[in-house]
């Protein structure tokens, strides 16, 4: 008695519930089995800092957000189509994000009079057709659960928490999905626990079953498999691939990876990941602090080998001094940053960029250091060997900027071969470079490389290459000590000319303009290039020309920079900040940059970007 | 998960001697070309004077020791001896050194460090690398007061020192390096001096062969701005009656005077006369339980040098951290059968749950 599939060519799905409810786990499954399934996807998980917030309050909602579509995704999806509350506070929280005619799905045991009062709702928004725009699917999914779950052997508290796998069941059903790939994790999850596994399969059994047999669905849906170039895929979050890209670039450098790091939100899971790697030679330490993760890393790199620190805004400020330490004795350094929302402790789980100009100025002195951002979830893997590169071929701190967003959202990500990664060997010094006043062969630590201007990299354990580097300005060639006038004039151009040429071996702006009539580009660097895409597609459908382009290299920019910008006659640049790269890019071109700005702890909206895209369109065409 | 690593004994267990029958190196080998620039009479020189003279004795070959220093006058020290040398950033000089000698277990890893530099801006770097027991030796000079910033009190300041940012006295209840270093859990703490130069030179020995982290407090005059802090220590008579040479398994005793453990858990300095057999103290220095070490340490905590202990406070054996991070990452690379491959990065990157895309 299967029932009508209906095709759809995406779907945006949000489960949300208590922090305790299981939903990143939830949304987690789901999104492996639509990878699995060949659609193309992106995620955005979205959880409070606290850990476990008082049960039932609005401080406690936890979700997660999926877009599946059957042709390539760019953004997690501006409003969900399905949300999946499992109490009060989660309608509550996520409500005003849905369109009207969404549907939604609610576990009606958790809207007692207890929860409804916690959150402030009088009468059930169930009862007071306050709902009637949505689709309600009003279930008792905990009971059903628990009733599912009669022969096991569980407390009724262990019965009742398998009901985010009921709901996952429910969900498969929903859009098709076969529950083998999730059976197949919850067996491996729960070995060792044979009560807990038997009950988890069961319940999402029960979910599944429960979809075919009731009256309340009409119809299931399919979302087909997205066409995507060939290859081997797997779905991967922003902070895994950038961890595995500094564990690559590694392996290509010939160099042992050492990370000194201070857990901090949203970056530990890469600590977590590297921790976990070292059969490739991978060196964690968990540091006493911030500022000892970043001397760890130094300390390293002077003995040969990379050198890695990771953390979130507030410890980049502590790192600052050992990052100027390091511009000073022109070391490799690779910082990562993952950003979430500040000032201070600020939004320590929500997304932000607002660290660009902390990144390039914040340090003091003369400072200057590469800075890259990835623009997705997948470009994390490449943006890092990407700043490794750079950091070993130039002897300099490179700080990688990630956020939030990119850090916890995922998307298929197309397996690189080994071979296809570039090649970053790395050559240490090890005979003298020079002659002293008398002829005799002497190491000159500060001779540079003509073409890169980076200084050798000489590793203790060398003969003959012994020599003292330091924070005190150093005399060109030679590194003594030096105080004179024109001497740090001289090296405090080259440390910036060093940083510049970096520019000759970086690609241009690459401008997308289908139309090839834009005269508004929209610019975007970091994690708004999704929303960014979307905007324009989706504007250019309503016969509005836009061209898009993004940085990925924030200090140098490429060479083409100004020559893009000059080409249009209006240039946006939406940033979650308050227009920081705006800032530079008005400084360093004189181009009239506007500024789009949102710093509410969430990635931009496509929709919203489209109809700046159109305004700004519309504008121009009036004044022709 | 425990790991046999076969725990090397000695502080510079993998790093590279000069072979046999080579030309020993002399002090001449040590002496980089750099003018030293401190102060005329300053106790700094003394210390450099001895470290030449000391590393040669080492054996090791030159290019395998590396000395790291925060900021301070002290922190000049890397500048003057000709061997790779990192003069880092105000208090930090241990997280440098943590990074480089967990790197690289064929380095034999100094750090140069001062009162200031150590106890108060980096006091937590120094605490955590003590705890930690990663291989490297860290040189306190102790002034007892801030020399490059021209004479502010510092951590080890005694109470009521009258300095140019405490015109009626400072306020601060100092610190007393050796008790700091056993409540961090340091597995070597000494004491000596800037112009004890035999003294000086048996204990950098020491603390080179320690396997672990160590901590040497040295006394060292600043002429300029707390000249004469440790002269009661310099004088031949008073030495003797102030001085508590520690000498493993003998009495701790100075001139007529010996050292007894009191009911409250503190030891005294009595006359030997009057000391009671069973009460007096015989220093151990590998006894695990601190307590005796730490009574012995709070004999300064008066800031009047009546009696000072001189020597080995403790010296016990712990697995370091170097030696442990780097024995968890052979273990997994020999697990793997060897270092990573291209096919073992290609693994890594697919993971378990891949799908495929034909055209």
């Amino acid at each position: 008695m299967s029932k009508p599939v209906q095709q759809l060519e995406r779907v945006v799905i949000r489960f949300a519930g208590d922090s305790g409810d299981g939903m990143q786990l939830t949304g987690d499954r789901f999104t492996s089995d639509a990878a699995f399934h060949g659609n193309d996807l992106s995620t955005l998980p979205n959880f409070p800092a606290e850990i476990r917030a008082p049960q039932g309050t609005i401080h406690g909602v936890s979700s997660f957000q999926l877009h599946i579509a059957d042709h390539d995704v760019l953004t997690p999806g501006d409003s969900p189509d399905v949300l999946v509350a499992m109490n009060p506070a989660a309608l509550k929280a996520n409500l005003a994000d849905l369109p009207r005619g969404a549907t939604i799905i609610v576990d009606t045991d958790e809207f007692n009079r207890r929860n409804l009062a916690k959150v402030g709702y009088a009468v059930s928004p169930l009862d007071d057709g306050s709902l009637e725009s949505y689709h309600v699917h009003a279930l008792p999914l905990t009971s059903i659960t628990v009733d599912a779950l009669a022969e096991h052997a569980l407390t009724r508290k262990d019965k009742e928490r398998a009901k985010n796998m009921f709901a996952l069941g429910l969900l498969s059903w929903l859009y098709t999905r076969p529950t083998s790939t999730t059976e197949r994790f919850i067996k491996t999850k729960f070995a060792k626990k044979p009560d807990l596994l038997a009950a988890n399969v069961a319940a999402l059994r029960a979910g599944f079953n429960y979809g075919e047999t009731t009256e309340d669905f009409a119809h299931t849906y399919q979302v087909s498999a997205a066409s995507m170039p060939e290859g081997t895929y797997r779905n991967i979050t922003g902070n895994v691939a950038l961890s595995y890209g500094l564990v690559a670039a590694a392996h290509r450098a010939g160099l042992r990876l050492v990370l000194g790091s201070y857990p901090i939100t949203p970056a530990s899971d890469i600590l977590h990941v590297l921790s976990g790697l070292k059969r490739f030679g991978v060196t964690t330490l968990q540091a006493e602090d911030e500022i000892a993760g970043v001397g760890i890393a130094i300390g390293a790199s002077f003995g040969g080998a990379l050198g890695v620190t990771t953390t979130s805004g507030p410890g980049l400020a502590l790192k600052a001094e050992a990052i100027g330490l390091a511009v000073s004795l022109e070391l490799p350094l690779v910082v990562v940053n993952v950003q979430r929302g500040g000032p201070s402790t600020g939004l320590p789980t929500k997304t932000e960029q607002a660290d660009l100009l902390q990144a390039l100025f914040g340090r003091n002195g003369e400072s200057p250091v590469a800075v890259i951002a990835p623009a997705s979830p997948t470009d994390c893997f490449d943006a890092a060997i990407e700043a490794c590169r750079i950091a070993t071929a130039y002897r300099t701190p490179v700080i990688l900027l990630s956020d939030g967003y990119l850090a916890n959202g995922s998307e298929p990500w197309k397996v690189p071969g080994t071979s296809d990664l570039p090649d970053l060997t790395v050559t240490f010094t090890t005979e003298p470079n020079g002659v002293d006043a008398d002829g005799n062969p002497q190491f000159q630590p500060f001779l540079r490389d003509p073409e890169t201007l980076a200084r050798p990299w000489a590793i203790p354990g060398t003969p003959g290459l012994e020599h003292r580097i330091g924070g005190i300005e150093k005399a060109d060639i030679t590194g003594n000590i030096s105080y004179d006038p024109d001497n740090h004039e001289l090296m405090t151009a080259l440390r910036a000319g060093k940083i510049a040429k970096i520019a000759d071996t970086i690609p241009d702006l690459v401008v997308d303009d289908p139309d090839g009539d834009a005269r508004v580009l929209m610019i975007g660097w970091g994690s708004t290039y999704g929303p960014i895409r979307q905007a324009a597609r989706s504007a250019r459908l309503t016969g509005h020309h836009v061209a898009t382009t993004h940085l990925r290299h924030l200090n140098p920019f490429p060479h083409n920079t100004a020559e893009v910008l000059r080409r249009y006659e209006r240039v946006i640049m939406p940033e979650m900040n308050l227009g920081q790269c705006a800032m530079l890019l008005r400084a360093a071109y004189l181009v009239d940059v506007q500024s789009h700005t949102a710093v509410r702890g969430l990635p931009f909206k496509a929709s919203e970007l489209a109809e700046v895209i159109r305004t700004t369109v519309d504008g121009l065409e009036a004044t022709k | 998960m425990s790991i046999d690593l076969g725990m090397p004994s000695s502080g510079v267990a993998f790093v590279p001697h000069l072979p046999d029958g080579a030309t020993p190196l002399g002090r001449k080998d040590f002496t980089s070309d750099q003018d030293v620039r401190w102060c005329p009479g300053c106790g700094d020189y003394a210390i450099l004077a001895a470290m030449q003279g000391f590393l040669p004795e080492l054996g090791l070959r030159r290019e395998n020791i590396v000395f790291i220093s925060g900021i301070g006058c002290s922190s000049r020290f890397p500048y003057y001896l000709d061997t790779y040398g990192m003069h880092s950033i105000h208090g930090r000089a241990p997280t440098f050194a943590t990074g480089l000698a967990t790197a690289r277990e064929d380095l034999s890893v100094w750090v140069i460090t001062g009162d200031g530099d150590s106890l108060s801006i980096g006091g937590n770097h120094l605490i955590h690398a003590l705890r930690r027991n990663v291989n490297i030796k860290i040189l306190l000079f102790n002034n007892e007061i801030y020399g490059l910033t021209k004479g502010q009190y510092s951590p080890t300041s005694r109470a009521g020192t009258v300095s140019k940012s405490s015109p009626l006295g400072s306020l601060d209840t100092p610190f007393t390096p050796v008790s700091v270093a056993l409540g961090a859990e340091a597995t070597f703490v000494a004491r000596t001096m800037d112009s004890d130069r035999k003294h000086l030179t048996e204990v950098l020995h020491a603390a080179a062969r320690h396997r672990g982290a160590a901590l040497v407090e040295i006394y060292q005059n600043c002429p300029i701005f707390n000249d004469g802090a440790f002269d009661v220590l310099k004088d031949k008579d008073q030495a003797a009656a102030r001085i508590l040479w520690l000498q493993d398994g003998e009495e701790v005793a100075a001139g007529d005077h010996v050292a007894v453990r009191a009911d409250d858990g503190s030891i005294q300095i009595v006359p030997r006369a009057t000391a009671s057999p069973t009460r007096i103290v015989r220093h151990s220095i590998d006894t695990e339980h601190p307590s005796s070490a730490f009574a012995l340490s709070r004999l300064t905590s008066d800031g009047t040098l009546a009696h000072v202990p001189m020597g080995v406070f403790r010296q016990i054996s712990r697995p370091t951290y170097d030696d442990m991070v780097r024995g968890q990452v052979s273990a997994a690379v020999d697990a793997g059968g060897g270092p990573a491959t291209d096919a073992d990065l290609a693994g890594l990157l697919a993971g378990r749950d891949t799908w495929t895309v034909s055209g």
